[in-house]
């Protein structure tokens, strides 16, 4: 038990650091921690666990964090606890020496130089989540790409919201499977 | 002391009510710390979110320790943080612990098959729209694509991305690029 709660501690503390890009972004390092590298989820497990976190209020990584902390100790609540914790606290640190070190932070060009540069490779990160997902496990057959077509115009074309749509593909998944 | 409340309440509601995180609940903290609160100004607003953006983890996380330390210093912090933390938390665990018993249900699991496809769609629409904001450069879908690929098709870690990504950037703008 206690093996497990560091492992979860150093996992989120990890993902908590590196996350840059904002809740997306964080999705691809969080999958690959405890999907591939800690096999704590399956990758179905952790595409359900997206799709709760989108539909409940609260970021992607704190929501993650608490699910994951709760499974991966078979079903304790301390699992949640450190894990969410862990996730929160580099940021809440480095939030605080940047806002300690204001003016220096803002003035300083290497600083965001390397912010805007991280751009580009953290939408390549949102990508490689979305693109991990897109598995046999995930897609049964035509219905689940049909699905996912549809999805994609509702939202992007569209515009309608996150919850109504994952609402409408659980409609549909219970009609259709 | 009442200032701590106030601090925690503005914070437990953000919390509380940004469904879908990120840009969703810019506009409502916007109305909680500058509206009502008054707590900065929107020229501080604008400012502090680009800080709270740029540094890693959650938007929410970083502005709430930014906001509870400019007002009451390190125990204000301590309020907004945990303001912000306490409803994904309780009503995460509450599923949690709902969902494991639920799982091998047939009907979830129905529900759930048709849910799958259509969050990667969901995952999929940020990635068109920020490509679309910068215009479709070419540079930044080779490094957005040469990043996508290299965790999704050569299993590198994130992290080893991020922090090259960065090293990159630094290098890029130091001996090349002369403008910042």
């Amino acid at each position: 038990m206690l093996g497990i709660l560091i492992q979860l501690f150093v996992t989120f503390f990890k993902i908590g650091l590196f996350g840059f890009g904002g809740g997306y972004a964080m999705l691809s390092m969080i999958q690959y921690e405890v999907v591939e590298a800690h096999q704590w989820l399956t990758v179905k497990e952790f595409t359900d666990i997206v799709a709760i976190s989108q539909s409940t209020p609260g970021p992607i990584a704190i929501n993650s964090a608490t699910y994951i902390g709760y499974t991966a100790t078979g079903g304790s609540i301390s699992g949640s606890i450190i894990a969410t914790f862990a996730v929160c606290l580099p940021s809440t640190v480095i939030m605080l020496i940047v806002c300690k070190f204001f003016l220096a932070f803002r003035k300083n060009r290497y600083f965001f130089a390397a912010l805007k540069g991280m751009m580009p490779a953290t939408t390549g990160l949102i990508a490689a989540a979305a693109l991990m997902l897109m598995n046999s496990h995930n897609f049964v057959d035509y219905k689940s790409v049909a699905i996912c077509i549809a999805a994609f115009i509702l939202a992007y074309f569209l515009k309608i919201g996150i919850i109504k749509i994952i609402f409408l593909a659980g409609i549909f998944g219970y009609v259709l499977f | 002391m009442k200032q701590y409340l106030n601090l925690f309440i503005s914070f437990f509601k953000i919390g509380a009510f940004t469904l879908g995180g990120g840009y969703v609940m810019i506009p409502l903290i916007e109305k909680e710390v500058v509206s009502k609160r008054k707590w900065i100004n929107s020229e501080e607003f604008v400012e502090m979110l680009t800080l709270a953006q740029s540094v890693p983890g959650p938007v929410a996380i970083n502005t709430a320790v930014f906001i509870g330390y400019k007002i009451k210093g390190m125990k204000g912090m301590l309020a907004t943080v945990l303001g912000t933390v306490i409803p994904s938390f309780v009503i995460i665990l509450l599923i949690a612990v709902f969902f494991t018993e639920f799982e091998n249900s047939k009907a979830v699991e129905r529900i759930f098959c048709g849910i799958r496809p259509a969050v990667v769609a969901l995952i999929a629409v940020p990635v068109i729209n920020i490509l679309k904001h910068s215009g479709f450069k070419i540079h930044i879908i080779a490094i957005a694509a040469a990043s996508a690929i290299s965790v999704w098709l050569l299993g590198i870690s994130p992290v080893i991305v991020i922090i090259v990504s960065g090293l990159c950037a630094i290098v890029y703008n130091t001996f090349i690029s002369k403008q910042c």
